[in-house]
């Protein structure tokens, strides 16, 4: 295993590690040559999107399908396997969508492609919609007069449309019902089975006897309407699922195993053992925790431990699974198999720290729980009453089921879905993705907002903050030899510099845990830490809160430069507007404690706590939580993922490592922060509407009830009813459009495009 | 009173035939992917970006 020259290293890092082994690993296969590739492109949003990518995906020889689906953000690519006797690359697929200009990444679709339960829940809504407007319909006609005959015949038609519609389309909430009742509890599926199959029997049993009054259409048209918030709630979910899912994997799929023999072969992660020699290229991520037996590097640790500056490491370091690889190869021996790794020991961290989480009870379900005994009692107690008073037990029944239909809780089903999804409609337009709706409510009720500190308030990118040196034009060597390098620290210096540099080297090799080392003539220059530069064994002081890079001619310092992290922009509006709103921020972080002090008095923060571990930051939101505080966790990393999985409700930039967005309730799409505080206005800004939607349907009960409390209320006032209080509750919730109109919470910081750089 | 009974069973059967479409669209996939339609109907038709 030769060190590798530069121009390798380059280009084992352009080539983003997609080989096309792991491509291949990726797809899977459809019989006859062919094979299906799923990609996932986070950048798609239009229709140009659409048609680039798949004029471009069908320019290929070798691709005779591609089609984009918008809403999930996929391509899914059908290639063959071998053309013209050759085998394909199916990497070109990458490359081409590349080429195009949007980032694809390779996924393995978890669950299969259609939504099964959406499916199910449309075709309920299908069938009790038909037979809604049918029953309705003849209903019509019942109302406007038909005569007895006439009205029997209309009667038994809907009976026989509605029986197989209820069977059918009311299963869900009648299953839902059942699995209450059996562990004694009660919840709003129950009030709606009974006046369902109630009103129902009741209806049909008034048919048999000739009666005026049948619910048939009252029973049906309850189910469409409850249908309908049920699966607008289910689709939230699921979209927003889809899309989380689908955004990169930044877990390794696979690595390159050297067998001894010394040929080399690509497999899977799940595939590697303990002992099993594994090759990692510059620019690919650790699959395994594993000690290394050959090659110098620099580790980038930030998506585990939150450390922001690289980290040297040479034959006998050992590696956590999940940190990438920066500037040389190394072979590591893995000493852990890839399930018992540092990733799956955070997963089981945040298993165990989601179970706070599942007690949360949504708005909904507690109000059930008031709603459903009360309704019950009444219904009761008017059956009893009309019975006792009255002594006409028919009357009493088809009272009691009149009250039951009334105050069946179409509005309530509705009243919390509908808000929901308007809220998740209105902040995906914003490039904020809910989970589900109990994050919104969560989101609402937040006093506290916790931030982590790299790849959340900062971006993870260095960024030049001082330059020392006794003469410009000798700093102005450095960034011409740092554009030969892929280090964090050397782009930055390119970015931050111009190229202004008389010196022509000769030669130039990157020094895998140094940095690079360049000849011009006699001379030797160097750039990278200290010790390398100038051959001292000096160490910069540990406490500085910036990152040194110095260049050195023959051993002798030139230059010194200062790096420090970029803020994310809108970090500090973000902060600012926060605290305007009555919400204490604070910083959890793995990174050093002078590190994060620095950025904490850069943006206002009061209250910040570095060097934390994956378990601290867990065991500080839990302290939090047992103060009475409602925390809500904004984080990226592998190790932040159990806090956000600990916290009332977390959020997460699409940058995120993979199992921080899955931890997390909310994840933003756009780089400035200014998302937390626009989520949380809009969450609370929906939990207000749901507030005055529970107002609304309780209001109609105090007016509806009474009438059918006296006996009053026929069929059609039931339908009119029942409608009406629905069409209010729907309207009520899309005024919550009206608020996107006019954003409260933003400041002007973004109509300027402060840049937000931070002053050293 | 005799037309009705042509009438409604015309009437539920034309109701049934729109249901059994609406199976029928839901079963093939056609709201997988809902923001996509709304964007592919302004694209030029597809069949020119088919390849034999």
């Amino acid at each position: 295993m030769h060190a590798p020259t530069l121009t390798e290293s380059v280009l084992a890092l352009s080539a983003t590690s997609s080989s096309a082994e792991e491509v291949r690993l990726a797809s899977h296969s459809l019989g006859a040559g062919l094979r299906q590739l799923d990609l996932s492109i986070p950048d798609a949003h239009c229709g140009g999107c659409i048609s680039s990518i798949e004029s471009a995906l069908s320019a290929l020889a070798f691709v005779p399908k591609a089609r984009v689906n918008l809403t999930a953000r996929r391509v899914s690519c059908i290639y063959q396997e071998e053309i013209d006797g050759r085998a394909t690359d199916p990497s070109e697929i990458l490359a081409a969508i590349g080429a195009a200009g949007y980032r694809a990444h390779v996924f393995t679709p978890t669950a299969p492609e259609t939504d099964r339960i959406r499916n199910q829940l449309l075709l309920a809504l299908g069938v009790s919609g038909f037979a809604a407007a049918n029953i309705m319909l003849l209903s019509v006609s019942v109302w406007s007069g038909a005569d007895a005959a006439t009205r029997d015949m209309f009667h038994w038609i809907s009976a026989m449309i509605a029986a197989p519609a209820l069977v059918y389309a009311g299963r869900f909430f009648f299953k839902s019902a059942w699995s209450a009742l059996k562990r004694g509890r009660t919840n709003m599926d129950v009030p709606i089975s009974l006046a369902v199959t109630l009103s129902y029997a009741v209806s049909l049993w008034e048919t048999m006897h000739h009666g005026e009054h049948a619910w048939f259409d009252a029973s049906v048209s309850l189910l469409f309407f409850l249908l309908i918030g049920r699966t607008l709630d289910h689709a939230m979910r699921e979209k927003a699922r889809a899309a989380i899912n689908g955004l990169a994997r930044l877990a390794p799929r696979g690595a390159l195993l050297m067998i001894p023999d010394g040929s080399r072969r690509y497999i899977a992660v799940e595939e590697i053992a303990v002992g099993d020699n594994i090759s990692i290229a510059a620019g690919e991520r650790i699959p395994v925790d594993g000690m290394i037996i050959s090659g110098e590097s620099d580790v980038d640790l930030s998506i585990v431990t939150g450390e922001s500056s690289p980290l040297a490491v040479a034959a006998g370091s050992a590696v956590n699974s999940g940190a990438m690889n920066l500037t040389g190869s190394l072979v590591l021996r893995a000493t852990k198999v890839a399930r018992d790794s540092l990733l799956s020991e955070i997963i089981g961290l945040m298993e165990a720290a989601e179970g706070g989480r599942a007690r949360y009870r949504r708005v909904a379900d507690r109000a059930a729980a008031l709603y459903s005994p009360a309704v019950h009692l009444l219904a009761l107690a008017s059956f009893l009453a009309w019975g006792l008073l009255g002594g006409d037990w028919k009357q009493a029944m088809l009272v009691a089921v009149a009250v039951l239909i009334i105050t069946c809780p179409c509005a309530l089903g509705l009243a919390v879905p509908v808000v929901q999804v308007v809220a998740a409609g209105e902040l995906f337009r914003r490039g904020i993705m809910v989970k589900d709706g109990s994050a919104l409510e969560r989101l609402a009720e937040t006093d506290i907002v916790a931030f982590d500190k790299t790849g959340t308030l900062t971006m993870g990118h260095p960024r030049l903050v001082r330059t020392e040196a006794t003469d410009a034009g000798d700093a102005a060597i450095a960034p011409a030899l740092a554009a030969h390098s892929r280090h964090p620290l050397s782009q930055a210096l390119v970015r931050d510099m111009e190229i202004v540099s008389s010196v022509a080297f000769d030669r130039i090799t990157e020094i895998p845990g140094g940095g690079l080392e360049a000849w011009s003539g006699p001379d030797v220059y160097r750039l990278g830490n200290r010790a390398f530069a100038c051959g001292t064994g000096l160490t910069p002081a540990a406490d500085s809160p910036f990152s040194e890079v110095v260049l050195s001619k023959n051993d002798a310092d030139l230059a010194r430069f200062l790096f420090d992290d970029t803020l994310r922009p809108g970090a500090a509006s973000a902060v600012r507007q926060l605290a305007t709103t009555g919400l204490e921020t604070l910083m959890i972080s793995g990174d050093r404690q002078t590190v994060v002090d620095n950025t904490a008095q850069a943006l206002g923060i009061d209250r910040a706590m570095g060097a934390l571990a994956p378990k601290q930051k867990v065991e500080e939101c839990r302290k939090l939580s047992t103060e009475g505080h409602r925390v809500l966790m904004v984080g990226d990393g592998i190790n932040d993922a159990p806090a956000l999985a600990a916290a009332h409700v977390s959020m997460a930039p699409a940058t995120a490592s993979d199992i921080g967005r899955q931890a997390a309730d909310l994840v933003f799409f756009h780089e400035r922060l200014d998302a937390v505080p626009e989520a949380i206005a809009v969450a609370r800004r929906s939990a207000s509407l749901i507030r005055q939607n529970f107002a609304l349907a309780i209001g109609y009960n105090v007016l509806a009830v009474p009438i059918a409390i006296a006996g009053l209320a026929t069929p059609l006032i039931a339908a009119v009813a029942m409608s009406t209080s629905s069409i209010i509750v729907v309207t009520n919730a899309l005024r919550l459009n009206a608020f996107g109109k006019r954003p409260p919470l933003r400041t002007k910081a973004r109509a300027g495009g402060n840049p937000e750089v931070k002053t050293a | 009173m005799n037309m009705l009974i042509y009438l409604i069973p015309i009437a539920l059967l034309m109701g049934g035939i729109g249901l059994l479409a609406f199976l029928w669209s839901l079963k093939s996939g056609q709201y997988d992917d809902l923001e996509g339609a709304a964007w592919r109907i302004l694209t030029e038709d597809e069949t020119d970006r088919k390849k034999s």
